[in-house]
């Protein structure tokens, strides 16, 4: 008799894989699980925008058939991962989570989505976000709202709320988000499951909906450090299409896994601890710190004096860059087009009625950073002190190999606590933001539950440039010691 | 006060296709024409989330180019995002480069009425080209768009503001254009728009150094628009100044139809481009290995050849700067005379039918001579039966002419066509006595001293056969028969 | 730094955003807050900083030959199109 749906699901990643090879599990009932869980529990929390249950059907059919034949492709060959609706999936909507989106049909395969079917995982959905991956709790979904699965009442965090919510409800064993400020590691932080985003170059940008192409990065959310690692070294490769991606070829992540934590050198930045963090997250945070003392690992205290500066600098940066990024949604070739007579009607009807408020504010705030008279003095600024927070890392790297510290100031804030303020919802991802503006590696780590609130916190780990191995190796360390938080009530 | 106590001062922005296979972000046709949006993909439609790969052909016939020129080559350039809205420009932005070009310098020598001079290059930078916009495309009046022409590679050559006058412009852009065909960078067609250019045009009173207020004009896809629009466009401006008004700083239409030029609003409120370095490329490096290849690779350029056919095969300016302004034309000579014969002689004489009926005919017929069904071994054959005494001049004008239009074998086309030379006596003879008893008045006055009617008498031996005489036996004849 | 409603009218026109009153309004007031917040910049001496225009470090990465590629057949190009005449993507009538 075949094991019970929701045992399936409480698979991790790696698990269900080693099981569709064992032939103990089909990739047909891992994917009827998933797809049984969604329909029932998915209701609450919204995390998916689109169900593609015939297309998974289909390709675990074929995954089974492979597995039949001895020739699965890889360890993900027949396992239900879902993606953040960002990437551009061939044949099935793609909305960036957006209505000027709405109904567009790509014609390409983002690359990353390409790397995932070669690799045989099995695409059981779109997952919901923050319009154009703009905000910091998946409010700004075009579509609907999405909860934090621990606490149906709070914010999974943003942008990739979705993709944090639905590894963490486990309606699928892994999903793919974009991170730009903290959008991997914010919501992975608030749902308690490993998020990752890799070195900027590391992983392609081609097919993924753009919103600040010299900050965004693609990287992998799961319930484990292997199974993000897993699912990382699938992704991760120089691709022609994007030549930003960097052509040095990629670690071995899974190998140095197991190395644990002694001798390594964790950097402790001092202005990551001044005000504005709660004292239960600082509590966690130090906690583990604690535990990596305790398993042979040596604390140094180092300073990233322009820290403080991130927030500025990343909102002239980004928006800047999205104001010309959101330029091509104008109602010609594809998505919403409201009708008009003329064309500078067609074109401010549509993008008044396709976008949200904050694609809005943003394009406002970056179109004045680039306009005549004022690019100096916002937009290279920016870009200048962005070199200064570089710097502070590279510096930080002479005395320590990984730096941590907190990923937010706060466990999940409650839906609706800071729509009203832009600015204070901007200030989620202070510590997030350096790690983007310096293009480093980094991600978030679940170090337990926070004591009052009884949400999972997470810790941040920042690496050297390509160093994701060294990152990975250290998360898992703490993982062994604190282990994967069980699965929400969904209550 | 007239135009003439104005100085004109122009600078030209050129914008020449690369003769490239695919474009330059992605690997569509550059094809010109096909049916709208044929040679399309996600990256130059500006797909959400697609991003440009360029092309490293592009990069390359970039630092072609600027050698050629005598640029400075950039080390590293950056791409940059100049944003603005227009249904042809997809992604909402044309990525360009702006304040780190490929190339820097340089310049473009031209002659004009003997004067040598040479125009400064600004720079020479790299872009897309934007699509097509087609207007009226159905009754309700609304427009198309046509993108098979986005993201076809471009070089944008700024000159500074050192040209003069109308025919310098010209003389520019013709020299410009040479080079870039010989140097296999761009086909120099102006009508499918491969090469086009823009002009920036301005007034000053003469003895004044202070530069007007200049206006930019677009859209004059042939020499003669050009002279008309900038003509135009001067008259417009001094009448302006002289009426007390004041030149606007804007970019202006011309109108073909019209010979006019008008402010072109649209374009008008989208002035504030908001550059930013491109995020989605690197800056592009141009290591010193590729410059020294590229350098290595050049072929020679127009004016080296227009100078070495003066001093080596002792052709006037005049002739040699014929020759030389089109490749295709150059070519045919050098394989004319290489095939005829050496030296200034021949060289002058192949020069000559070059630069003479075969540059007739190709007017004429619309063809350059390298395309025509006319070959450089064909013309040296009918230069050698001239020699030969087989042709005369008509004669062999008639067989390039029939070479020209529809091929074959010049000796071929002599028999078939009886155009071979007669130098047999007794037949020039008879005509000659037909032509002397038909013009006894003639005659009478050329026997009464006045010589100057010989050349009379020869026309008419001449029609008399058709133009087939030999003319020294002709001569000779009239001479005996006429006495003294 | 604040944003008067002069400026933020003229940047909506810039992007081609159309904006309600409210809107205008509203902006106004929290894009000044938030060019307030950036304001701490100016601290900063960055004279002889070289600014981080792209992210990756590394010199030079491989560019893409100069080969075709299969474009998209005229269906699939215009299959998203909001409004087509024959293989054209059709827009409200140009005024140049
Ligand atoms: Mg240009
Ligand atoms: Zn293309």
């Amino acid at each position: 008799m075949s094991p019970a749906p929701d045992d399936l699901t409480a698979l991790s990643l790696r698990e269900a894989g080693s099981g569709i090879a064992a032939r103990a599990v089909s990739s047909r009932e891992l994917v009827e699980a998933a797809l049984a869980r969604i329909a029932a529990r998915d209701g609450k929390v919204g995390a998916f925008l689109a169900v593609t249950a015939g297309r998974a059907r289909a390709a675990a059919a074929e995954a089974d058939a492979r597995a039949a034949r001895g020739e699965r492709r890889s360890e993900l060959d027949g396992v239900p991962i879902a993606l953040k609706d960002l990437f551009a999936t061939k044949g099935v909507a793609t909305t960036a989570g957006s209505r000027i989106l709405e109904g567009f049909l790509p014609p390409y395969d983002a690359t990353v989505v390409e790397r995932l079917q070669a690799a045989g995982a099995v695409l059981v959905g779109k997952l919901n976000m923050d319009e154009f991956a703009m905000g910091s709790s998946n409010e700004n979904s075009g579509y609907r709202p999405c909860a934090n699965p621990w606490d149906l009442s709070r914010t999974p965090g943003g942008s990739s709320g979705g993709s944090a919510a639905a590894v963490a409800a486990r309606f699928v064993h892994g999903a793919l988000g974009t991170d730009t400020g903290g959008s991997i590691r914010l919501p992975a932080s608030f749902c308690g499951v490993v998020g990752v985003k890799p070195t900027y170059g590391r992983v392609s940008r081609y097919g993924v909906v753009a919103f600040a192409s010299s900050l965004d990065q693609v990287g992998p959310l799961a319930r484990t450090v292997e199974d993000a690692a897993l699912l990382l070294e699938k992704i991760a490769g120089h691709d022609p299409r994007d030549l930003t991606s960097s052509p040095r070829p990629v670690d071995d992540y899974l190998g140095r896994l197991e190395e644990g934590a002694r001798g390594l050198r964790i950097g402790v930045p001092r202005e990551w601890f001044q005000g504005g963090l709660d004292a239960g997250v600082e509590q966690s945070v130090r906690g583990a710190l604690a535990t990596y003392e305790r398993l042979g690992a040596k604390l140094v205290e180092i300073s990233l004096p322009h820290s403080k500066y991130g927030i500025a600098a990343y909102y002239l940066i980004a928006p800047a860059e999205a104001s010309s990024n959101l330029a091509r949604y104008d109602g010609v070739r594809f998505g919403l087009r409201a009708e008009a007579r003329g064309l500078k009607e067609m074109y401010a009807e549509t993008r008044e009625r396709g976008l949200g408020a904050e694609p809005k504010r943003r394009i406002m705030l970056g179109t004045y950073a680039l306009s005549s008279g004022y690019y100096d003095a916002y937009y290279l600024r920016a870009q200048k002190v962005r070199t200064l927070v570089r710097r502070d890392f590279d510096a930080a790297f002479a005395a320590c190999d990984v730096v941590a510290g907190p990923v937010a100031p706060s466990v999940a804030f409650r839906l609706g606590e800071k729509t009203a303020d832009p600015l204070q919802m901007y200030l989620a991802d202070v510590f997030t933001i350096t790690c983007n503006l310096a293009a480093l590696p980094g991600l978030s780590v679940p170090c337990g539950l926070e004591r009052e609130s009884g949400m999972p916190v997470g810790l941040q780990l920042v690496g050297r440039p390509f160093d994701e191995a060294t990152l990975l190796r250290a998360a898992r360390a703490l993982e062994r010691e604190v282990g994967p938080l069980p699965a929400p009530a969904l209550g | 006060m007239p135009v003439s106590d104005f100085q004109v001062v122009l600078g030209l922005e050129v914008h020449a296709q690369l003769l490239t296979r695919s474009k330059i972000f992605c690997g569509c046709s550059t094809e010109f024409g096909g049916e709208p949006n044929t040679h399309t993909c996600p990256v130059c439609l500006g797909m959400p989330g697609v991003l440009p790969a360029l092309n490293e052909r592009v990069v390359e016939l970039a630092v072609r180019t600027g050698l050629a020129l005598g640029c400075a080559i950039q080390p590293k350039s950056v791409f940059a995002r100049k944003n603005y809205f227009y249904p042809d420009l997809p992604k909402g932005y044309q990525i360009s480069q702006y304040e780190l070009p490929i190339c820097v310098g340089g310049g473009v020598d031209i002659t004009v009425e003997g004067v040598e001079k040479r125009i400064r290059l600004t720079r020479i930078h790299m872009e897309e080209d934007a699509g097509k916009n087609l207007h009226d495309v159905s009754a309700d009046g609304a427009s198309g768009v046509d993108l098979n022409r986005a993201g076809v590679p471009l070089l944008e050559i700024v000159s500074e503001p050192d040209l003069r006058s109308v025919d310098e412009a010209i003389e520019y852009l013709k020299s410009l254009r040479a080079v870039l065909v010989t140097l296999g960078v761009n086909d120099g067609n102006l009508q499918e728009g491969s090469f086009r250019c823009d002009a920036n045009v301005s007034v000053m009173r003469r003895g004044e150094d202070r530069y007007g207020t200049r206006c930019e004009i677009k859209n004059m896809n042939s020499f003669r628009f050009l002279r008309q629009a900038i003509d135009y466009e001067v008259r417009r401006q001094v009448e302006l100044v002289e009426s007390g008004g004041k030149v606007e700083q804007e970019t202006r239409l011309f109108d073909p139809d019209r010979g006019e030029t008008r402010s072109m609003r649209s374009k008008e409120e989208a002035h504030d481009y908001r550059y930013f370095p491109e995020p989605d490329l690197p800056p592009v490096v141009v290591p010193q290995a590729l410059v020294e290849r590229v350098r290595g690779e050049l072929p020679e350029l127009p004016r080296a050849r227009a100078a070495r056919y003066r001093s080596e095969l002792g052709l006037s300016a005049y002739d040699a700067g014929l020759l030389v302004a089109e490749k295709g034309t150059a070519d045919f000579f050098d394989a004319a005379l290489a095939a005829y014969g050496a030296g200034p002689e021949a060289a002058k004489k192949v020069a000559n039918w070059m630069n003479g009926e075969v540059a007739r005919l190709a007017n004429e017929l619309g063809v350059e001579p390298a395309r025509s069904r006319l070959d450089p071994a064909s013309l040296a054959a009918v230069l050698k039966l001239q020699d030969a005494q087989t042709l005369g001049g008509p004669g062999a004008k008639q067989v390039v002419e029939e070479l020209f239009r529809s091929g074959g074998e010049p000796a071929e086309i002599v028999r078939a066509r009886g155009l071979a030379q007669v130098s047999d006596t007794s037949a020039i003879e008879a005509a000659v006595d037909r032509v002397l008893a038909a013009s006894p008045a003639e005659v009478e006055r050329y026997r009464g001293g006045n010589r100057k009617l010989l050349g009379f008498f020869v026309g008419q031996v001449m029609k008399e056969t058709k133009g087939k005489a030999n003319p020294a036996v002709v001569n000779a004849l009239l001479a005996r028969k006429l006495g003294g | 730094m604040a944003l008067s409603l002069e400026e933020v009218r003229r940047i909506a026109a810039l992007a081609r955003l159309r904006l309600s009153p409210e809107e205008e309004e509203t902006f106004a007031v929290q894009l000044s807050a938030i060019l307030g917040h950036v304001e701490q910049l100016r601290e900063l001496d960055v004279s002889g900083v070289e600014p981080m225009t792209h992210a990756l470090a590394e010199g030079a990465v491989p560019l893409r030959p100069d080969v075709l590629q299969e474009s998209l057949a005229p269906r699939d190009a215009l299959a998203n199109a909001p409004a087509r005449e024959g293989t054209c993507f059709k827009v409200p009538r140009i005024i140049e």
